[in-house]
């Protein structure tokens, strides 16, 4: 089998057993990257040299048996959110476009040192602000199961690359299911963690207090390994939280049964295509074969997530935007005459439309006189949803549903319309709302395109998470793999 | 005319003299070069996070402490949010409706009347960085340059109640406020070099009424002097207007010190819309009350006891001791040599008297003085063995203060040592006694004064250097 259609725990055999070297294998992904990326457009910036420079010390270390880290030698690549050293950090955005971070995300630290060889930095709606990296200002990436249709987002890039074997795992983050949504348009995996147990250091902020950094990968196993990878508390990051990690490989086999399955009526709503939900119906009959107990629930304030999160995170973001000011770093409009008018031409000219959008609305929602109206009132509805989770994890150990209310949609077809481009969001934003962990796992196809199955459960439950993904995946009885493309 | 009251209430900015700055590790050291003392989350650079440096709540609970506040079990950061080149981020984090401490209170004595002033809270927030014009003035400056070393420098926000009544109630405040910062060890409060600023909220009232006027916020006041004196003007301002029958606008005004006037800075309309909103990037805190407590033991002597053991201990008359522990260097300063030279009084007298002087007209601090407590008692030692006369004495602390030499070698150098020797004293005096037979007549007819003039001529003839209590023993003889 092709080394890029296998899975990061499939090449650690491999290198382990001398079959291939971490430079060799570092190649055969930048030629593959070569030769494809202009149809998908993952990429933003290629790190070849120095990926190749990181291929030949890990490669001296796994031949010394001084590294023997499952991800050592692995090629990856990271949302372009996330700070390399000295290497472009764009955000998709005409503000960074040449934005070399002085440090490191907490996070390309963590896997540095495991010895994975960073192959570069991946397309995203501008700052994570979008559902199908349309808002890019680079260019759109596409889904490497239909051209024509967008990869999802703000993570598109991220999951293209991975669905299309440009590397073999990735970063995204996830704000209101920028890592699921596309996850499931591409047919990988996708997990958000709890809040606070990845380290935001290094993430360029959308909204604080939803961001989270995830992986998505080929399988469930990678998405354990690339978590346990990643997570932790960090003392740079004081949100974070300090409690133990698991060895969730350890945790991973197909046994569960007994566990006690939530279905939440809401997400089965009008909307939601009645395909989607068949392909949920029938994942969730595979659990239920393998003696999960699966009973239907209710979330009540679900509706009003979206609305709320639309309140909160662009109230955070107006804020986290403001240092895009044109004075220290990143894009200025050179030619103003006075400071006034270097900060509007700047702004103006720097963020995309999107952007400005919610830079105005979260404007709009902190200032005087709106603020109880809109972002208390948010605040308060964020509260209902999570007690609505709360009460939930009194009966149930997970939560299932679809991960999005339909398959890929087309480049351009929500472009003219934000507020239904707000909708592809609708089953993912209240995970983060209530801070707790949602994976995304493949359940099958709809005129060739996949769609995703969403477990949810109780904040640091991942462990739980990933074993119910685990079981479903191990024994869901199909594989599920982007057609290759076809390459001149 | 009617008689008017004004109704004050000051803000004042303090920062703090913990070793790093609020967030990050960066030194808050003043004076570095430009731009050397930052880093990433002081730049504000994308992807950035705070962590809060634990010595600034420490130093922010002592002052309050000390100023008899409430300490909060629960607090909070904020963002602030509003648009300057010298604001990284864009908005400064600081602590809105939670904040660390409120209720307190400070007592003033103003002609020995006592009053308490209200502090209705303290907050903790982080200092901007500051802008250098390339002019002598932002509006003529081609460019402007930003200096990031005092971005994210911790700092205490005091407000007080507006129960101040004059502008000399709000210099005292200020002075007495200083004066606590110090002795806690919390600030240095170098009004020059920006680590204590204060704005004024100000307005008036016909005396007697308990409704409050319309008020103005005044900045730029950089001393205690310019306090005083914008408040005197903005007081009058206002009540001129209301005396035209023109109502005051709410609006910030800026005290221009050249011109001795405040003026208009920006209305009502025009002020910022902060849009406070909690700082997602940290999590809220709960303060410990065992925390509070072992602070609560570690404070040090506040002023007011000082000033009371000076009394007590040194038989200081009030005044002095008063004046002496109105800055905590300054009482360092007496108490060390006192430690070494067991004359209080002697002490206090150069002390309030040349020291203070010469530290004044340089806009000196005293911890910047070149004159320590050593060299001063050294000074003193040298009059008191009879080295030096009083005269010369002050003439050598002078020389001290300018070329940071001790007594003895300005002394030496100068060949300043008093002229004691007797033989030496007659022979001059008896110049003098021939050059001013007038005078030599006037004395022996009675006129006790004409034997001053004529000590008078032997010290100018001597440079001062002559003992004048042996030129007064000879005359007497001679005469």
């Amino acid at each position: 089998m092709e080394v890029t259609k296998m899975k990061a725990h499939e090449i650690h055999e491999m290198l382990k057993k001398g079959d291939i070297g971490v430079r060799e294998l570092t190649e055969v992904f930048l030629d593959r990257i070569e030769k494809i990326d202009d149809k998908i457009k993952a990429y933003i910036t290629v790190n070849r040299e120095k990926a190749l420079e990181q291929a030949d010390r890990v490669d001296a270390g796994i031949r010394k048996e001084e590294n023997t880290d499952v991800l050592a030698g692995i090629p990856m690549a990271l949302k372009d959110n996330i700070c390399t050293k000295d290497i472009n950090t764009t955000c998709s955005s005409k503000m960074l476009h040449n934005y070399k971070p002085p440090y490191n995300a907490t996070v390309v630290e963590k896997l540095e040192e495991k010895g994975a060889v960073m192959l570069g930095k991946l397309n995203l709606d501008e700052f994570a602000m979008g559902s199908s990296t349309e808002n890019s200002w680079f260019f759109t990436t596409r889904n490497p199961w239909d051209l024509e249709r967008v990869p999802g987002g703000s993570s598109g890039g991220s999951a293209a690359a991975v669905a299309a074997g440009e590397a073999v795992y990735s970063l995204g983050s996830d704000t209101g299911g920028s890592i699921r949504q596309p996850a499931a348009f591409c047919g990988v995996v996708g997990l958000k963690p709890t809040y606070g147990r990845v380290s935001r250091n290094g993430l360029v902020a959308f909204a604080s207090s939803l961001d989270q950094i995830g992986p998505i990968t080929k399988d469930v196993k990678d998405c354990a390994l690339v978590f346990q990878a990643i997570t932790g508390f960090d003392p740079k990051d004081t949100t974070s939280v300090n409690t133990p990690v698991p060895d969730y490989e350890k945790i991973l086999d197909d046994n569960i049964k007994g566990l006690r399955i939530g279905i939440p009526k809401e997400y089965f709503r009008e909307g939601i295509s009645s395909e989607v939900k068949d392909r949920i119906r029938e994942a969730i009959d595979v659990l239920e074969r393998l003696g999960a107990i699966c009973e239907e629930t209710s979330l009540p304030h679900t509706e009003y997530a979206l609305p709320a999160y639309y309140i909160i995170s662009t109230a955070e973001a107006g804020s986290n935007l403001a240092r895009f000011d044109g004075v220290r770093y990143g894009y200025r409009n050179m030619d103003a005459e006075d400071l006034i008018s270097m900060y509007s031409t700047t702004r103006s000219e720097g963020f995309g439309p999107e952007v400005k959008r919610r830079i105005i609305l979260g404007t709009y929602a902190l200032s005087s006189g709106n603020y109880d109206t809109y972002y208390l009132k948010a605040l308060k509805v964020r509260t209902l949803i999570k007690q609505d989770f709360d009460r939930a994890w009194e009966e149930f150990d997970v939560l299932v549903t679809p991960t999005t209310p339909t398959t890929a949609f087309k480049m351009g077809e929500k472009t003219k319309d934000p507020v239904s481009m707000y909708v592809s969001d609708l089953l993912t934003v209240p995970a983060n709302m209530a801070g707790i962990p949602a994976i995304t796992v493949p359940c099958g196809l709809i005129d060739g395109l996949p769609v995703g199955m969403q477990i949810m459960a109780k904040p640091f439950a991942e462990d739980v998470l990933l074993k119910t993904a685990y079981a479903y995946e191990c024994h869901r009885g199909f594989e599920i793999t982007a057609p290759e493309l076809e390459v001149n | 005319m009617m008689e008017y009251e004004a109704v004050i209430g000051l803000e004042v900015h303090a920062e703090l003299k913990t070793k790093s700055k609020i967030f990050c590790s960066c030194s808050t050291e003043f004076g570095a070069d430009p731009n050397t003392q930052v880093c990433p989350i002081c730049l504000g650079h994308p992807g950035t996070l705070p962590v809060l440096n634990k010595r600034v709540v420490d130093f922010a609970i002592k002052a309050a402490l000390a100023l008899n506040c409430d300490i909060a079990e629960y607090t909070k950061f904020d963002r602030k949010n509003y648009f300057y080149p010298d604001l990284p981020k864009g908005y400064q984090t600081s602590q809105y409706d939670f904040p660390i401490a409120e209720n307190g209170y400070l007592t003033i004595k103003i002609n020995g009347k006592e009053k308490r002033i209200g502090i209705t809270r303290l907050h903790m927030e982080e200092d901007a960085g500051k802008l250098i014009h390339s002019g002598d003035d932002i509006a003529r400056a081609d460019y402007s340059l930003v200096d990031f070393n005092r971005a994210g420098v911790p700092l205490i926000e005091i407000v007080s109640e507006p129960d101040i009544r004059t502008p000399e109630e709000a210099r005292v405040y200020l002075e007495q406020l200083k004066a606590i910062l110090q002795y806690t060890e919390v600030s240095d409060c170098k009004m020059q070099e920006g680590s204590l600023r204060c704005d004024a909220n100000v307005s008036v009232r016909p005396k007697g009424s308990s409704k409050f006027g319309t008020k103005t916020e005044l900045k730029n006041m950089n001393s205690f002097k310019a306090l005083q004196k914008a408040l005197e003007y903005e007081i009058n301002r206002q009540i001129e207007q209301l005396e035209k029958g023109i109502p005051i606008v709410q609006e910030t005004r800026t005290w221009n010190e050249q011109k001795g006037i405040t003026e208009a800075m920006r209305s009502k309309e025009e002020a910022h819309d902060y849009r406070y909103f909690p700082e997602p990037d940290m999590v809220s805190l709960a303060i410990d009350r065992e925390w509070v407590e072992e602070i609560r033991k570690s404070l040090p002597e506040l002023p007011v006891e000082r000033k009371n053991r000076l009394i007590r201990d040194y038989g200081l008359p009030e005044y002095d001791a008063e004046v002496i522990t109105s800055s905590k260097a300054l009482a360092d300063f007496y108490d060390e040599c006192v430690d070494i030279y067991d004359n209080p009084k002697e002490i206090s007298n150069w002390v309030m008297g040349e020291l203070l002087r010469l530290l004044n007209a340089n806009n000196m601090e005293v911890e910047d003085s070149p004159i320590k407590p050593k060299d001063l008692v050294g000074l003193l030692e040298l009059q008191k063995k009879g080295t030096i006369s009083g005269k010369i004495a002050k003439q050598v602390f002078d020389e001290m203060f300018e070329t940071g030499k001790d007594a003895e070698t300005i002394v030496k150098e100068k060949n300043l040592v008093q002229i004691s020797d007797v033989g030496e004293l007659e022979k001059i005096i008896d110049k003098v006694m021939e050059a001013n037979p007038k005078s030599v007549e006037d004395y022996r007819s009675g006129k006790e004064r004409a034997l001053k003039f004529l000590v008078g001529q032997v010290m100018k003839e001597t440079k001062g250097k002559a003992n004048p209590q042996l030129v007064n023993e000879i005359f007497k003889k001679k005469l």
